[in-house]
């Protein structure tokens, strides 16, 4: 639909016409009477049902055709205010995380709370964003970036905090920043802050949790006590300090910089190493297959398991019945997961095993009923016997498995 | 065991239980030194920068490593409130130990991990943090391989130049218990260590940690409406991709966990 405004001068002249037929059906935006107070038409609000009763619908969801084409303009997507600054006053630099590449909500609350000590005290300071490695994340204008320095080479693609600390220390005395953050995580974050703070023999704040005026409240003690001190040049961060930006658009201007010539590095990585699945906590675990009442046939579900390299999980049922250990229990009597992928298999999805999964990121869900809860909150939903499924699933990842190997041995 | 040669030292603290605080053995340092038993045995160094303070109650907290089966503690003594890092650094650089173990962070105080850090950094030694093996020693390259703790239970692979100052993490092999004829019977070598006072923490205001304020999901809808539906609506996304047929599934599933990055 076209965006311009049109006016219709037939309906504007029946607008002004009080005593035409079709008057009272126009609404005619604010109408004010004779002693200048707001008159509300309590008539031209809803719509004729199909049954030729009128019908008001509070809910917003009806479109009828008077008011969606109001709506239109108003619907149409914000932009939010761009947030420039020019010259910077001064620099906060942020350093994130970026686990596989994307920006997480401990990366977002730690650039909430760069904006907030760069705005405050009439602002002017600039919030530069460091990212290490790939960056797949397109949204960064949106969290509060307002410069970026963007390190990227084959040597970020592995575990290098030595390189990273050494080019930190060139940017740092580059930009002489009024703070530095990071996220005081085991994503990297906590570990790369600390060296720096060994290197720049600066006494850091670890654990900040909360910033008031000139102090901030620390966790210490192992988390079981609150250290209020002067806020300190380097902070590390924890998740939820402050709320990460929402109502404004930064520059997220590309600062070029080079990475610094390091090569006495001490550590060298050699990968991650592949663990048992099943000895990791269910809690930690990234990807979990899911059996309760559903499945008929338990052994092809631990050798679908062990195929797909995925945690094993249960429902109360399955676990009621002795087919899996109590230890495997998904749900408000059992284990909370935050699973990357959790596949359901022949779970309804009863309310105790949904609080369970609530921070899982993706659901599947095999069942043979397409209605029951565990499919409405799923993102994929297969229906059908879960034996069956399996079966094919194992076929197709053995079989991935194979050409991926031949390919493999054909390019040696 | 092949590492005779090998010079490893353990740092100790005093831990504080998480809910009633009183004094007790610290989880990591201990997880630190079964794995310095591991490596060297009866050769590991254990090495404490405080004192042995009249509360039986410390005293048995430290004597709780020594049940461990360690003949002795190496006390550095000094004042309560010092500064326990300069102390340490200007004792170990004496030493020219191999591999020097401490946990990621104490458990009392301001417990900021800075510790092992600092302490590579003074010592010129390389640092790796969160590791929960070490896999072996090569004496000759002069190069150890270690396992290090990744979140999601994932381990990575290491390399590490001699010396190094590792710190364990909580997934390392659950130390052994003390027991109790041993922790009598081991012994304290107390040295004085120099005093070198912490300036910046006395002024510092410590209480017990508040709980924090669960963090509310801001609804920031611009109609009645709109609110009313982000405080009514169920939480089921709705969205989600139905699919039948077992071939078909099975390859959307499939599709699903390759998008993933997970088979
Ligand atoms: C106080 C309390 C606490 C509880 N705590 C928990 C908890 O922590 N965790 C938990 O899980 N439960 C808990 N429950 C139990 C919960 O209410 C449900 O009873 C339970 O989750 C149901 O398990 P289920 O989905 O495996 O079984 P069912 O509800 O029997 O569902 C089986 C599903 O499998 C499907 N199905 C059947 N055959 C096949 C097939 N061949 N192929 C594919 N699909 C098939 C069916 O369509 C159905 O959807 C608790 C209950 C109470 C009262």
């Amino acid at each position: 639909m076209s965006e311009l405004f049109r006016r219709d001068p037939r309906a504007e002249w029946i607008a002004r016409n009080r005593l035409h037929p079709l008057h009272q059906t126009l609404d005619s935006g604010p109408v004010f009477g004779p002693t200048g107070l707001l008159r509300k038409n309590p008539h031209i609000i809803g719509f004729i049902g199909p049954n030729g009763l009128k019908r008001i619908d509070r809910s917003g969801a009806s479109n009828d055709t008077g008011q969606s084409t109001r709506r239109t303009a108003a619907a149409r997507e914000v932009v939010l205010p761009l947030h420039q600054v020019a010259e910077p006053a001064f620099y906060i630099v942020v350093v994130l995380d970026l686990v596989s590449g994307r920006l997480n909500g401990h990366d977002k609350d730690t650039l909430g709370l760069a904006q907030q000590l760069a705005n405050r005290n009439n602002g002017g300071g600039a919030v530069v964003a460091i990212a290490f490695g790939e960056l797949k994340d397109d949204s960064l204008d949106k969290t509060g970036v307002d410069r970026l320095i963007h390190l990227d080479g084959q040597q970020y693609a592995s575990y290098n905090p030595e390189q990273r600390c050494n080019d930190l220390q060139g940017i740092i005395a580059e930009l002489v920043p009024q703070h530095i953050l990071l996220p005081d995580s085991i994503n990297g974050g906590g570990d790369l802050g600390r060296r720096l703070a060994a290197a720049l023999e600066l006494r850091p704040a670890c654990g900040v949790w909360k910033l008031n005026d000139d102090t901030v409240i620390c966790r210490g003690s192992a988390g079981k006590s609150d250290i209020t001190r002067p806020l300190s040049k380097l902070l590390l961060v924890m998740e939820e300090c402050c709320e990460p930006i929402s109502e404004t658009r930064h520059e997220s201007i590309l600062m070029p910089q080079q990475s610094s010539q390091f090569a006495d590095g001490k550590l060298f990585d050699h990968g991650n190493i592949s663990v048992d699945p099943n000895a990791i906590p269910l809690a930690e675990a990234g990807f979990i297959l899911s059996g309760g009442n559903g499945i008929n046939d338990w052994p092809q579900f631990h050798h679908t398991a062990s195929v797909l390299g995925a945690t094993e999980g249960a429902s109360r049922v399955a676990v009621d019945d002795g087919n899996m250990p109590r230890e495997r229990q998904v749900g408000a009597t059992g284990t909370w997961v935050t699973a990357q992928v959790y596949i359901a298999v022949g779970i309804s999805g009863a309310i105790q095993h949904m609080q369970g999964i609530a921070p899982c990121d993706k659901v599947v869900a095999i069942n043979t009923d397409e209605g029951c809860d565990m499919v409405k909150r799923a993102d994929l939903s297969a229906i059908g016997d879960s034996t069956e499924i399996l079966t094919r699933l194992v076929e197709l990842v053995e079989h991935r498995k194979q050409t991926i190997n031949e390919g493999a041995t054909n390019e040696q | 065991m092949s590492n005779d040669n090998l010079s490893v030292i353990s740092l100790v603290s005093i831990g504080e239980h998480p809910t009633s605080r009183r004094p007790r053995r610290a989880e990591q340092d201990a997880r630190a030194i079964e794995l310095g038993l591991k490596l060297v045995g009866n050769n590991l160094q254990t090495l404490h920068a405080g004192q042995v303070s009249d509360d039986p109650r410390q005293q048995t907290a430290l004597r709780s490593y020594l049940g461990m089966g360690l003949a002795e503690i190496n006390l550095l003594e000094m004042p309560e409130q010092a500064d326990a890092i300069l102390v340490l650094a200007e004792h170990l650089k004496q030493q020219n130990s191999d591999i020097i173990l401490t946990g990621v962070r104490a458990e009392s105080g301001e417990s900021s991990g800075m510790l092992p850090y600092l302490l590579a950094e003074q010592l010129g030694m390389a640092m790796v943090t969160s590791v929960t093996d070490i896999l072996s020693v090569d004496e000759v390259n002069k190069q150890a391989e270690v396992l290090q703790a990744l979140p999601r239970g994932q381990r990575r692979k290491l390399k590490v130049d001699l010396p190094f100052v590792a710190s364990v993490d909580m997934a390392a092999a659950l130390p052994r218990q003390s027991a109790f004829g041993p922790a009598m019977r081991g012994q304290f070598e107390a040295t004085l260590g120099g005093i070198f006072a912490d300036q910046e923490s006395p002024l510092w205001q410590t209480t017990d940690a508040k709980k924090r304020p669960k963090r509310l999901k801001i609804v920031k809808a611009k109609t009645a409406a709109d609110r009313f539906k982000a405080a009514t609506a169920k939480a089921s996304g709705g969205g989600g991709k139905v699919v039948h047929g077992v071939e078909e599934s099975a390859q959307a599933i499939l599709d699903l966990l390759v998008e993933e990055g997970l088979v």
